[in-house]
């Protein structure tokens, strides 16, 4: 069981929380000029690092509000949590999968 | 019946009183099992009809504003409860035509979400439209929301010498007054139902699960009463 400190209401049980998926996977800006597959990519692939991850939760059976952590894949420690207009701090992986060269 | 169904709750006055009559609490069914499960130790029942306000603001001055209207300062930190009182002293800006009031306890849910908690307005005499009525001008034009949720929710009470112990085998957080002092509330699980955890004295603790999982909630309860009573 994973502890994990909402940035609203404290440490709480991870069965409180609904997990999201990878952070910071931004909207094409122009999904119309789009191939099928750079879509895909955007729909369908995310980073599966080991290490430093950074992901949505939300906190459904406490305030319900979206937040982003950043969880380590291997120790499961959770090193930061922050809120969706704060910035993700600094010295972590950058680029999530979607806005890669697709076929690079 | 199509009379009843017109009838209409005057925005600053009482409830119809015939109307009120018709009503049945989510765990009314239920009073005998809770009467059954309680004992010295522990006791379980329901506190039907309290007045139930969900208020929604961001902008500081709306929710400072609402505050006003209810007679308290809003919360603004998880757990916290505001307690005021409603009308009598004039407080609401129109819900204070009546000779009643009611005490409000105002519990945080969220950064932008509250829950007003008031009497019933079979006793208080304070109709649920006129809170509503009251929030509603409060708040103005501003970005918001002030929704009647009574129905929503039922109050379940717990008190007794071992109503902690009870709950400590189902509640996964921390119950010592060192961290849930008498006036906390939480927005928590209880086994996998969401509920409203309150504790209103040093051995009373109010839970507020959906209606529809009232009956869940009473039976759970009464199962970890059962070496109690
Ligand atoms: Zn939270």
């Amino acid at each position: 069981m994973m502890v994990i400190p909402c940035p609203f209401c404290g440490p709480r049980n991870e069965t409180e929380y609904t997990y999201g998926g990878q952070a910071h996977v931004a909207y094409p800006e122009n999904p119309d000029a789009l191939t099928d597959e750079q879509w895909a990519q955007f729909l369908f692939y995310r980073d599966n690092p080991r290490g430093s991850y950074a992901e949505r939760w939300q906190h459904s059976a406490g305030c319900r509000k979206w937040f982003n952590a950043v969880r380590n894949t291997h120790t499961y420690e959770i090193t930061h949590v922050y809120r969706l207009d704060q910035a993700r701090p600094d010295g972590l992986p950058k680029a999530p999968l979607a806005t890669k060269e697709v076929g690079a | 019946m199509a009379e009843q169904m017109t009838v209409k709750p005057a925005a600053t006055g009482t409830t119809d009183a015939a109307v009120l009559g018709y009503r049945r609490s989510p765990a009314h069914h239920l009073a005998e099992l809770m009467a059954a499960a309680s004992g010295e130790q522990v006791r379980l029942r329901e506190v039907p009809f309290l007045t139930q306000i969900t208020i929604r603001a961001t902008a500081p001055e709306a929710v400072e504003a609402v505050g006003n209207a209810l007679g308290v300062t809003m919360p603004s930190a998880v757990g916290e409860v505001a307690q005021g009182e409603f009308g009598e002293g004039g407080s609401g800006s129109s819900g204070s035509s009546g000779s009643s009031g009611s005490s409000v306890s105002v519990v945080w849910l969220s950064p932008d979400e509250w829950l007003a908690v008031l009497g019933d307005e079979a006793d208080t005499g304070v109709s649920i439209a006129a809170v509503v009525e009251s929030l509603s001008v409060a708040l103005g034009e501003r970005r918001g929301q002030v929704v009647d949720v009574s129905s929503n929710r039922t109050t379940l009470e717990l008190s007794g010498s071992k109503a902690r112990a009870v709950l400590d085998k189902t509640i996964e957080l921390d119950l010592h007054p060192r961290e849930f002092p008498v006036g906390r509330a939480v927005s928590t699980q209880m086994e996998s139902v969401a509920v409203i955890l309150w504790r209103s004295a040093d051995d009373t603790w109010l839970l507020m699960p959906r209606a529809s999982f009232a009956e869940h909630v009473v039976g759970w309860l009464a199962d970890g009463m059962r070496e109690f009573s």
